[in-house]
């Protein structure tokens, strides 16, 4: 086969092997052999990952449904509570066991969610104000959305080995871009004759940041949460190959046993899922004149409560 | 012409700046050293170096105590200039002093205390913060300098109060109407009691008539609080209403620094002119500008009649002067405050008077 080893200028791609492949193996080789290094990294995620669990899994059903609608009206107003409430009782009475996969799920989700928000809200926050590392991070911010799930979920199972650690670092590659992306946003679109404004009356960098560009971003960089969210749910089916446990799990099992009536319960109580969460912090980003110019503690379950207990001492 | 008006020379200038250029673009540097050294027009800075001259040479003191209005079209620079009295805009050349001191030599940690103590500014797109309450905006300055929450809500009442908006400081912004949201301007640069104030165009976006009613408002608390204030207007009306003192811009260029009366007079070039011819004089000519003296209307008339002559004082406006002969076809005497009469104002003198045309010899 002599013609095929012969480099031709027409067709130079089938001749030359510049071994990628092998390489980022040797990557994963190495990284394999230093393994010991994320031990502690790792159990700290684990014990994180476990609390929330635990916490979520303590709380009776009933007790549980009560408290998220509660706070769902809280952040979303009274209609959505009920949505919620309604919602909720639809996703327990889907089968005796969907309750406990999905809070399996929530606790995932959250401790996902969390990690996104540590890493990605100063990374958003830097993108916004420097163009340089915004053009570095694009790229990697693309290949992070894009790039198919299967390609990293081999290496970080051999970094970490199966479970929910593992799932949860899936999660934050897939789900993390759209927070930073629209928090960069976020504080780019802030007046500018505002934070001038600011300096004008002698705020510091600081000031700036922390009093006048977060708070006015603030809408959407919490829709930046909100997408984050949808997108971490979206992957408890495919982490759930590495042996995350949950609603996910739910339907990769029943897909492999052809099992559609399964697949569909587990299916469904993502989507249930999915939509508390979604109006959830949809609600969070409303805007002031949205809430009637209202403080948060004026309004919702807090506000009710805070005017029973203001009322008796009118009369 | 009568001598400029000497009495501001007693008091000690608060602003100064002097030979002041602001070139923006990356070639600034090159472009400023060519001007210095080849006298580069503007157009010849633009085509050579990519750059657009900003602000040109600007050199004007503002005594303590003074409104210094400046006035030019959109464009002019006045923008551009007023941000350098307070360094939200460096400077490419020259220097910028704030009672004595050459604020281009401050660090940051100085140059934030200034901006909060000395300095307060409203703008014309009001800027205030949208997600803090009346209050809050109001003690914004008093807050990034780490004054506690109960003092600070002191100071910011005072502010409101001052400028009428009692019982709104929970509101947030968008609750309050155009005029009322620049009002919180103004009370959010008087706030910290700063020595300056700067007015970036603060009046222009509002309707004509709220404008009216704030510039009297802002001419109320400035009698009162005696601010050195720098008030950019486009408007030679307002600029008149308000300012002890009017700078013309134009194309980054200070064509003509004096009072309202010397501006209006005395117009310094045909740009200055042009702006002046719309606006009405009868408030701002005197009666001294435009007698003639005793002897060369006696020289043509024969001796006057002092007890049929009505009389009237060198400072009044030409607005008096209508009232005072409009019932008569004699002549008025202007009388000193020694009683003794110092000019004629013909009625041929005040018409082109109330015209603006400042005849030097009645012929």
């Amino acid at each position: 086969m002599a013609e095929t080893n012969q480099f031709s200028i027409l067709d130079p791609f089938r001749t030359t092997d510049l071994n990628i492949a092998d390489w980022a193996d040797g990557v994963k080789g190495w990284a394999i052999s230093n393994r010991s290094v994320i031990q502690p990294f790792k159990n700290t995620l684990n014990d994180l990952i476990q609390g929330i669990e635990a916490g979520l899994q303590a709380v009776p059903p009933s007790i549980m449904l009560i408290i998220i609608s509660l706070i769902a009206w809280q952040t979303a107003g009274r209609k959505i509570g009920w949505l919620v409430f309604g919602c909720l009782i639809a996703l327990g009475f889907l089968d005796p066991r969907a309750w406990g996969l999905a809070m399996t799920t929530l606790a995932i989700v959250i401790a996902s969610v969390i990690l996104c928000v540590i890493v990605g809200l100063p990374l958003g926050v830097l993108a916004g104000k420097s163009d340089r590392f915004e053009a570095f991070l694009r790229p990697a911010l693309d290949t992070m959305q894009t790039i198919p799930a299967f390609v990293y979920l081999v290496p970080v199972v051999m970094l970490i080995g199966i479970g929910n650690v593992s799932g949860v670092i899936v999660t934050i590659i897939f789900a993390l871009p759209p927070l930073v992306r629209l928090t960069s946003l976020g504080i780019r679109q802030v007046d500018e004759s505002v934070v001038e404004a600011a300096k004008a009356f002698g705020a510091s960098p600081r000031d700036v940041l922390v009093k006048v560009e977060v708070p006015l971003a603030m809408p959407t960089i919490l829709a930046g949460l909100n997408q984050t969210i949808m997108l971490s749910l979206s992957m408890v089916v495919i982490a759930s190959m590495i042996s995350v446990k949950g609603l996910g799990n739910e339907v990769l099992r029943a897909m492999g046993r052809l099992d559609a009536g399964k697949a569909l319960v587990g299916g469904l109580g993502i989507v249930i899922l999915a939509i508390v969460l979604d109006r959830i912090t949809q609600g969070l980003g409303r805007s002031g004149r949205d809430r009637g110019h209202r403080h948060w503690w004026e309004t919702g379950p807090v506000g009710f409560l805070v005017n029973l207990t203001k009322s008796p001492s009118k009369d | 012409m009568p001598e400029i008006n000497q009495e501001t020379d007693a008091k000690s200038p608060m602003i100064e700046c002097h030979d002041l250029w602001k070139i923006f673009g990356s070639n600034s540097d090159k472009a400023m050293a060519a001007v210095k050294n080849q006298g580069l027009s503007k157009l010849e800075v633009r085509d050579s170096f990519n750059c657009v001259v900003g602000v040109q040479n600007a050199s004007f003191t503002v005594n303590e105590g003074e409104i210094f209005c400046i006035m030019g079209l959109s464009g002019s620079g006045k923008s551009t200039l007023i941000r350098h009295i307070n360094r939200l805009i460096e400077p490419t050349h020259g220097t910028v002093k704030i009672d004595g001191q050459d604020i281009n030599k401050l660090n940051a940690r100085e140059l934030r205390q200034l901006r909060a103590e000395k300095i307060g500014m409203v703008f014309q797109s009001m800027a205030l913060m949208p997600h803090r309450t009346v209050r809050e905006n109001v003690a914004f300055s008093l807050e990034v300098r780490g004054i506690d929450k109960k003092e600070r809500d002191e100071v910011a009442d005072r502010a409101i109060d001052a400028v009428d908006l009692n019982g709104w400081d929970m509101k947030y912004p968008d609750e309050l109407s155009g005029g009322m949201q620049q009002r919180v301007g103004l009370a959010r640069a008087i706030a910290a009691d700063p020595a300056i104030l700067l007015m970036d165009e603060p009046f222009s976006a509002l309707d004509p008539l709220i404008r009216r009613q704030l510039q009297d408002k802002f001419m109320a608390l400035s009698a009162e609080m005696k601010k050195t204030t720098l008030f950019i207007t486009h408007d030679l009306d307002e600029a008149i209403r308000i300012g002890d003192r009017i700078a013309i811009m134009k194309d980054g260029v200070i064509v003509q620094i004096g009072t309202p009366e010397e501006i209006v007079t005395a117009p310094a070039d045909d740009y200055v002119a042009d702006f002046v011819a719309g606006i009405s004089k009868l408030e701002l000519i005197t009666a001294q500008k435009v007698m003639e003296p005793v002897s060369t209307y006696e020289s043509r008339n024969g001796p006057i009649k002092e007890e049929k002559f009505p009389e009237a004082a060198p400072t009044d406006n030409l607005d008096t002067l209508v009232d005072i002969s409009i019932d008569t076809n004699h002549p008025i005497i202007v009388k000193g405050s020694d009683g003794r009469p110092t000019g004629i104002v013909t009625k041929h003198a005040l018409l082109r008077g109330i015209q603006g045309r400042i005849e030097e010899d009645e012929a």
